[in-house]
């Protein structure tokens, strides 16, 4: 063997060893960047957890036992008094009367807010119009202010046309907040679409409301369905509106929870609290956890509110 | 003729809600609210000009003092604890991990829930008895203090948490779309360099993502300064008044105190604090476009 065969071969068994040591690094950081992101994962699910095995509880363990053991006996009668008979310190109806206010805030007024920024997005992304862009300023830094803001201006407003304290005082409040942020989604979707689709159309002739309604349109399915994930999730969890402008009568369901939870002298019920919220919480997390993408698109989109 | 004009007004009248809800809404409202804000208002609106009356009345009241300073310690709280987990976090994710979705799922569902919801929540699970930190006391582990919520000193750290795990994951999207966006010959280069991943990170990937911190700061700090329903589920701004914040200062006093001049002073300060961050973030943005366009003329 010459001396160069046996550098070689020391060179050899140092990049292998090299290599080894490389790899085995390697999997460690693995092993450790999957151990973070499980450990953090788990910290976020464990609310939820938390929340889930309370709900089913009696108050007698949850008493006595740790708030992480899952429940020894499974008992749903804390579901059925959240959903139709806990009390906020007035009533004692559940959150039910609360979800089904919620149902009737939501869907027109998400209705109205599609149709609403369908409409502007487009007049901001494609007509001539005067000031558009000085009123395009405008609604994206009215979404930038709290909303405590607009109540009470918009509040004498309802009481001038006498519509304060009615459920069109919440629809019209919810479009007020929530159009702005659509027509910048749809806004953006149109200037991104090929000029030639438009410019094709106007030779043909089309006109103002033609454009949108004939060839426009019907290419926007995906970014409307981004925008009504959007505007269901912000009007569902919203407080606010429901509180100031639709008196007791259309309290939506957050308010409805917050009334049931913090009305409580004493001992709090614990357990139907927790179905409470759950309950409160189970349309949007189940819009998010179906809709995935859609939902975080229009998140960045609309990060600004809620 | 009739057809020309229809047509051309057609434009207005699809327009005119948004128009509407800008100068009257918006800009109406704004203006209304800063001149009340000069006035005398009580329960009702006056319209006689009193000057700065409402806000040295403001400035002089403890609990706007009290709810203002909370305001910037939550923000502060709040906006360095996110970016530092969302940071890591993204960049674990960043790692070509198997089940992705899975985590950032994860991660983004508290966003997906109403503030009511998680201040109700963490009300719970930082109980004084059964909560959390009496877990952690109970196995020996006892730097949390349970009695969290009812310490005046310590509160405001359980709406600090309460936010972070609410938004936490809306910044690893934001920073994880930006490491995305990441040459990836720069990490090529690396390699071949030998440079050692986590010496990338600190000295030239993380000064890329500039942008995104800026990005997610702002929303969080738009964030902090609407907070409301969060604070009235979890703490309901006590003990005492050790967790008021402005909005809360500016609900009560429209809708309890009757006292709208002081209520619409409150609204014109959160205003100007929102400018001002409003600008300084468009100038920090501005400034890292102009260097990054300065970078690419000089190469």
């Amino acid at each position: 063997m010459t001396t160069d065969d046996t550098a070689e071969l020391a060179g050899a068994s140092i990049a292998a060893h090299t290599k080894s040591t490389r790899l085995r690094r390697r999997a460690v950081a693995k092993a450790i960047t999957y151990a973070f992101l499980t450990l953090w994962a788990a910290a976020f699910l464990l609310p939820l957890y938390v929340m889930l095995v309370t709900s089913f509880k009696s108050m007698d363990e949850i008493r006595g036992g740790s708030m992480l053991a899952l429940p020894q006996v499974f008992d749903p009668s804390p579901w059925v008094i959240a959903w139709s008979s806990a009390c906020t310190g007035i009533e004692c109806g559940g959150v039910r009367v609360g979800f089904w206010n919620s149902v009737v805030t939501v869907v027109p007024a998400v209705a109205g807010t599609l149709a609403l920024g369908l409409v502007s997005g487009y007049g901001f992304a494609l007509s001539r119009l005067a000031l558009r862009k000085v009123v395009f300023i405008a609604l994206m830094f009215g979404t930038f202010l709290p909303w405590q803001f607009f109540v009470f201006p918009l509040g004498r407003i309802y009481s001038a046309v006498g519509i304060y304290g009615s459920l069109w005082a919440i629809w019209i409040t919810h479009i007020f907040f929530c159009m702005p942020i659509t027509a910048l989604l749809f806004k953006n979707y149109f200037e991104s679409l090929p000029a030639e689709i438009i410019k094709a159309a106007r030779v043909d002739g089309a006109g103002f409301l033609q454009l949108l309604w004939y060839v426009l349109l019907p290419m926007s399915g995906p970014i409307a369905a981004v925008a009504a994930i959007l505007n269901v999730t912000l009007i569902w969890n919203n407080f606010l509106v429901g509180l100031v402008f639709g008196g007791r009568e259309w309290f939506p369901m957050t308010v409805q929870l917050n009334n049931i939870v913090n009305s409580q002298l004493g001992e709090k019920a614990y357990n139907v609290n927790m179905a409470a919220t759950i309950l409160t919480a189970a349309v949007p997390l189940a819009i998010y956890f179906f809709s995935g993408r859609w939902f975080i698109r229009g998140i960045s989109a609309g990060a600004v509110k809620g | 003729m009739l057809d020309r004009a229809i047509t051309r007004t057609t434009p207005y009248i699809a327009m005119l809600p948004a128009y509407a809800a800008a100068f009257v809404g918006y800009l109406g409202s704004i203006g209304w609210m800063i001149y009340i804000s000069f006035t005398a208002s009580k329960s009702l609106p006056k319209y006689e000009l009193v000057g700065t009356y409402q806000y040295e009345r403001l400035f002089q009241t403890t609990r706007w003092l009290i709810s203002l300073e909370n305001m910037f310690l939550i923000a502060v709280g709040v906006i360095a604890l996110t970016l530092a987990l969302g940071t890591l976090l993204a960049i674990a994710l960043d790692q070509h991990v198997s089940g992705e979705s899975v985590f950032r799922t994860i991660f983004l569902y508290p966003y997906a829930m109403s503030l009511v919801v998680t201040g109700i929540a963490w009300q719970w699970l930082l109980n004084p008895q059964h909560g959390l930190a009496a877990i952690l006391e109970g196995i020996g582990l006892d730097f949390f203090d349970s009695n969290i919520l009812n310490r005046p000193d310590l509160a405001l750290w359980a709406i600090v948490i309460a936010c972070v795990w609410q938004g936490a994951g809306l910044t690893v999207v934001i920073i994880l779309s930006a490491l995305r966006s990441v040459d990836n010959d720069l990490w090529r280069i690396a390699k071949v360099e030998g440079i050692p991943a986590w010496r990338m990170y600190v000295s030239v990937v993380l000064p890329m993502l500039r942008p995104a911190f800026y990005t997610a700061s702002f929303l969080m700090l738009l964030g902090v300064v609407s907070l409301y329903e969060l604070v009235l589920a979890l703490t309901g701004g006590g003990p005492g008044i050790s967790t008021e914040v402005p909005t809360k200062f500016i609900m009560d006093y429209l809708f309890q105190r009757g006292n709208i001049g002081l209520a619409a002073a409150a609204c014109v300060t959160l205003l100007a604090i929102i400018a001002v961050c409003g600008l300084v973030f468009l100038m920090l943005r501005n400034r890292v476009a102009l260097n990054r366009g300065l970078d690419r003329s000089a190469s």
